[in-house]
Parts: structure tokens; sequence; C-alpha cells
């Protein structure tokens, strides 16, 4: 239907004064559509699908929550889109395959995982300067910096480690095995636990930071559901401290484990190859993608259920939230 | 876009360091023995198989495994020998016994591995990478050997389980006339009664016609029968099987080793990770990777694994680890990987593909057992005489 742009104009206009805009938003990468969608948090529902690079998987904010970094991996590019516009402004070299990346907090150093090359490359989001790249084992993919950013840790699927990487030399200097797969890493917010996922493993080693060591182990049961398909990939911690969320994958379920005790105390039903995770701004709310259902569930994490799942596209992946 | 190699100039291409690996290097020597047989003339012969079918993939194995290795200070060697003359297979063996070599990915037939194992002393580990035969794990069973290619009765009892969950019960079996092929077509009568298929008819492909110009003649009063649901196909080498999909007389699938087949590995898996493997695998070969390539692979990642795990290389300390509960391997089948602790087989779940696509993948949905479904797939310990623990 032919409309004359400059409805079109006044339309966004007034879309953007309106304070609908202003409500705290979801974007999600859909692996296999090439796009991100735009969940509106007040309402829970899409508003917006966004064409970006090819096969976009892992997406971060920047710290002023002005940009968003996504790793359109088959692009072999990292994309930044300006929150404001929705529009792609710059392609940063981010090495083959990126797949999972973390920014420290100095706002500038990105580290991305390449999967298919081995390799941990680090960009500056400033100058787009490729600053090092550091070689690491078979299929990096999950990467964290820690909260003071000295350490940035990648994860190896096959050589199933965790590579500790000095982010003052970019050297690596330590390597922490787990167990086999290694998918997803996250800091506690006081930087001095580590937490990772083993995906056949089937574990989450949490890990001393100061002396690179595992503590503690997790194990998973969910009844009627084979250990074998209990394969944990996403990892995500509270604000408060409390709680920690284990995305189970082919399990179809969230575990929810005491961030102290290390105590299993629930499995929350969700969409079918649950993978990553974010909660909403308020923290309300753990958003979690499922990848063949082409899902998000919410859950409420004041009452731990899930409280409704939203159709996105093919293969949602990451996702990030913002107020 | 390809930006990396130009700005690589102006960046910094860090090495790790060996912070806690300090030990000295620990050299991993990997003996790989290949068979490459010629098949001699099949009539199907546009598309060739590889020669290096399985050595790429212990190289790459060893190329996966020494990523690792440098994290911990660890060095993986391939000594490798493929040949068509069945005649250096022991000699070689020996030689690289005497050289050191205490650790083997063998992709050879039944007699030759059983002529191996009697050949070396005991002080080694043998996988087999290169022989379904069902024998190796229930009646012929070689000591402390271990199997990463599966029997051909966890090929068939995949296929079986499909079929049944299809219900297409009613089977017409078309065997070939090597002894390859009736063996395929026992493991299909062997999976067809645990399933509760019924067999038509099993019937002998002998005529020696160029069906390259008449199958269509041909093969439609050949698969004249009382009616069936599905057409099983036993020709392993490829010779007429090719031919029988969308010949038949009546209008039915064809599946077994032509057809739909299920498979230790293919193209067309890319699940799990498997899309990595795939590319890492091109990169190296130039070509695709075949069931034998994955076999030979999970040969030498077996070995690497637990050499990983126990930081050790003696092989009595190696062969109890990998049949130990602690033991597993992740191997892009979206589980992890174990070995039965009777007969050596590596569990898998065993991929159905068509040339372009996969089907599904087996074990499947409903096929319960006490212990893991993938003791659904060949032989469970009762139906087995292997004790690979005991007499390793």
């Amino acid at each position: 239907m032919f409309k004359p742009p400059f409805v079109k104009s006044l339309l966004l206009a007034a879309l953007l004064a309106s304070p609908v805009a202003q409500a705290a938003t979801a974007y999600v990468s859909n692996e296999k559509d090439n796009t991100l969608s735009v969940i509106d948090l007040e309402t829970l529902e899409v508003t917006q699908t966004i064409e970006v690079g090819e096969r976009p998987r892992g997406i971060i904010l920047s710290k002023d929550r002005t940009k968003l970094y996504i790793c359109a991996s088959d692009s072999d590019t990292v994309q930044v889109m300006d929150l404001a516009t929705h529009k792609i402004i710059a392609n940063l070299p981010s090495g083959e395959d990126p797949e999972q990346f973390s920014l420290h907090p100095d706002d500038r150093r990105l580290y991305i995982s390449n999967e298919d090359d081995a390799l941990v490359t680090v960009v500056d989001t400033v100058s787009h300067e490729v600053l090092a790249q550091i070689e690491v084992g078979v299929e990096p993919e999950g990467m964290a910096v820690s909260p003071d950013g000295r350490w940035a840790v990648n994860t190896s699927e096959t050589t199933s480690m965790l590579h500790w990487i000095d982010t003052e030399t970019h050297e690596l200097i330590d390597n922490t095995l787990v167990d086999q797969r290694p998918r997803h890493v996250e800091f506690t917010k006081s930087g001095d636990r580590l937490w990772g996922s083993s995906e056949i493993g089937g574990t989450v080693s949490i890990i001393n930071v100061a002396s690179r060591e595992i503590i503690k182990k997790l194990n998973f049961q969910i009844r009627g559901i084979h250990p074998d398909k209990i394969q944990p990939v996403g990892v995500k911690l509270s604000a408060d401290g409390k709680y920690a969320f284990v995305a189970l994958g082919p399990a179809n379920h969230v575990a929810v484990v005491d961030a102290s005790s290390y105590e299993v105390l629930d499995y929350l039903l969700v969409g079918r190859r649950v993978w990553h995770m974010e909660f909403t701004p308020d923290q309300k709310y753990l958003l979690t993608t499922n990848g063949v259902s082409g899902d998000v569930s919410v859950i409420d994490v004041d009452d731990m259920k899930v409280i409704k799942s939203i159709k996105v596209g093919r293969y949602p992946w990451g996702v990030v939230t913002l107020e | 876009m390809k930006l990396l190699p130009h700005l690589l100039t102006a960046a910094s291409l860090s090495l790790p360091l060996w912070a806690h690996a300090a030990q000295t290097p620990l050299e991993i020597d990997i003996g790989y023995i290949g068979f490459e047989p010629d098949h001699g003339p099949v009539l199907s012969n546009i598309l060739p198989e590889p020669d290096d079918a399985g050595l790429k993939g212990a190289e790459l194995g060893i190329a996966d495994s020494n990523t690792t290795g440098r994290f911990l200070k660890q060095r993986y060697t391939l000594h490798a020998l493929s040949t068509p003359d069945a005649g250096q297979i022991l000699p070689a063996t020996q030689q690289l016994y005497d050289q050191g070599v205490r650790l083997f990915v063998l992709n050879l037939n039944r007699q030759q591995l059983v002529d191996v194992e009697a050949q070396l002393p005991d002080d080694v580990i043998l996988i087999n990478a290169g022989s379904a035969d069902n024998v190796l794990r229930t009646e012929q069973c070689v000591p402390g050997m271990l199997h990463t290619v599966p029997s051909r009765a966890m090929l068939t009892d995949a296929l079986a389980q499909w079929l049944a969950s299809r219900r297409w019960q009613r089977w017409l079996i078309l065997e070939g006339n090597q002894p390859e092929d009736r063996a395929y077509a026992d493991s299909l009568e062997r999976s067809a009664t645990r399933m509760g298929a019924r067999i038509i008819e099993r019937k002998a492909w002998d005529y020696d016609t160029d069906l390259r110009r008449t199958a269509q003649q041909e093969l439609p009063p050949f698969t004249q029968t009382d009616e069936y649901d599905v057409v099983l196909v036993a020709d392993e080498r490829g010779d007429f099987g090719e031919y029988v999909p969308y010949n038949t007389w009546y209008p039915r699938p064809v599946a077994g080793t032509q057809g739909l087949s299920p498979v230790t590995w293919h193209r067309v898996v890319e699940a799990w990770g498997a899309a990595q493997l795939q590319s890492r695998f091109e990169k190296l070969s130039g070509r695709w990777m075949n069931s034998r390539d994955y076999a030979s692979w999970a040969g030498v990642r077996t070995l690497a694994e637990a050499v990983t795990q126990t930081g050790t290389t003696e092989p009595g300390a190696l062969h109890s680890f990998i049949l130990s509960e602690k033991f597993q391997l992740g191997a892009f089948k979206g589980r992890k990987l174990t070995f039965r602790d009777w007969s050596g087989q590596l569990r898998q779940p065993i991929p159905l593909v068509h040339p372009r696509a996969l089907v599904s993948q087996s074990p499947q949905n409903g096929f319960l057992h006490p212990k893991t479904d993938l003791d659904t797939l060949g032989f469970d310990v009762s139906e087995s005489r292997c004790s690979v623990k005991g007499d390793s």
C-alpha cells in the first residue's frame, strides 16, 4: 500500500515522542533468519524485526547502552547497531566466524571467539583496529571479562578448557580443564568466582578466580529426562547474588540454583533447546531463548514461574535487555 | 568479508605461556594402519570413494588433539601407513611396535585385526576403526580391542527402529554377492526379529547386466514379490544398489546401504557443533568427511582424551580409564559417547541420511533401555561373549 513519505516520518516522530518508546526493550538474535526481534517488555510482544548480517549469534550492549554489538558469524564480522536508529553504523574486523564475545569494562576492547580458527580476537571498538589475536583451543565459544577488567576467559569446546587471558599483555596465562564441551562462562559481580557450563559433560563448574581451580561441580537431574540430554549452556547470576539460572538445552528446562549453597532449588519448563538468558532491567523477569521452538520464555523471578512464551524468529540465540 | 590476514600485520599474535603445565612434555605416538583394498569393478562407478578414507580422519584427530595438547605440554604424532597391499600390514605394525608405538588405530578387516592382535605383545591399545563385523562384538572377541566404528547390527538396528516408528514392517531384502553384503543382510534379519518386522523375501542380486543401461527393465520384475512396505538393500560396495530406488515393482521407498542409509557419519550432519568439525575436515582434506574418517578421528580422539584426563601414556592405565565411567568423548553427535565395557564398542547415535539430507537419528524415541537408550543399538551385554575388561 502506498503511503506518502511525510505520513511515515510523522508517525515515526510520534512514536519517538510517546512514552511507549521509553519502555524497556529486549533484542533477540535469530540465528537462522538473519534478524533481530525487538520485544516490548511492558506488553511482552514483538514490536519489530530488524534485518542484520548472516547467522547472528552473540549480542551485547555497549556500556552506555546506545549501541548493540552483533556477532554476524557467517558474514565474518561484528556489526555495530545504533540503538536509536536501528541502523548498522560499523562492521568490526572480528576474525572469521565470530560466535560469542565480551566487552572490557573500559568500553573499548571487545574480546571475540573465532570458532573456526581457534583464536580470540581483540578489537578496539573506537579505532576499529585488531589489537591482538590469541591462540586458544579448538572451537572457542564462551567469553567473559572479569568485573575488574584483569581477565578475559575463553572456553574452547573441543579442547574442554577455560583459557585465562591477561588483558594487559594479551597473553594466555593459564588453563583450567573442565568437563566436555564448555559453552559459557559468567563472573560473579564481585569477580571472585567464575561459573562455567559444560554442555556434553552435563555439569557447571564454579571456579575460584584467585587460584583458577574448580571448587564445586554442579550436576542436574530431572525426572523423566535422560541424563545425556541435560546439557547446560547459558548461565545467568541474579544481581542480588541469590540465584544462578542454568539453561539446560535439549532438556527444555532452566535450573534454579542457590548461588551461595550451590543447591539446585528447582527446574522450570521452558521452550525447546534453551540456550541463553537475560534479566529484564528491573530484574523482575528472566528471558530465555529457545532455539527449536523459536520462542522466548518469560520467567517471573519472584514466583519462579514461566508466565509467557513469545514467538520470535527461527533459532533465537542471544538476548539483551535495556531500559 | 576476510579482513583478517590484512590486519594481522599490525596486530600482535600472542603465543600461549605454559604456566600450569610445567612438567616435561609428553610425547604421544599413535600408529594408524589402513588397508585400502581395490574393491573390484562396480556397476555404479561414477562417484568413486576417496582412497584416503580413515587416514584423513586420523590426521584431523591428531590436529585437534595437538591444539589441546599445546596447553598441557602434550605432543601427538601420527605414524601412518595406508596401503592396498595386505602383505605390508603385519610387518609395518611390528615395525611401529619396535619403534615404541603402543597406541594403534586400525582401519582393517576382521582377519587383519585378529592377526595384528595375535602378533603384538599385550602392552598395546588396539582400536578398530575399520571393521563393522558383528562377530567381533559377539563370538570372535579380540582381546582388549576397542571399536569406534559401529557394528553392522548398530546400523541395521538404527534403521529398523526408524522403520518401526514409521510402521513400515514388511521388508523385501536384496543382497549383493559379496560376503559383506550377506553379513549386512543377516544383520537386517536380526534387526527385523528384534523390531517385529516381517521379511517378505530375501533375494540375491547376481546378474551381471550393466544396470546403467537396463535398470528400468531388470529391476521392476526382480522386485515383483508379495507386497512390501520398503525394499532393503545390502550392497556395501555400491554395485547394483544405486539403481534400486525408483525402479521397484511397487512404489515403495528404498533403504539400507543405498537410499535411506544408517551411517557413522555424513556431510549432512551439522547439528551439535558438527558444522565446525565438517569445516575443519574440509579445510584439511579438501573433501567431505565420511564414516571411515569419523571412526578413525574418534579413535585418535579417544586415546588423546584418555591421555589428557589421566596424564599418562601407559596402555594399561589408558585402557582401564577408557572403559570406566569417568571416560566421556565429546564427538559431535549430541551427547557424550562412552564405551561398552563388555565388547569395547563405542556407543553412539546413528544418523539416517539420504545423499542430500539428514532424515533422522536413532535411537528413536520410545526405544527404552534400563541403562542407556544407546544400548538399544547393537549387541547388549547378554548377547555378547566378549569381556574386553578382563582380557586386556
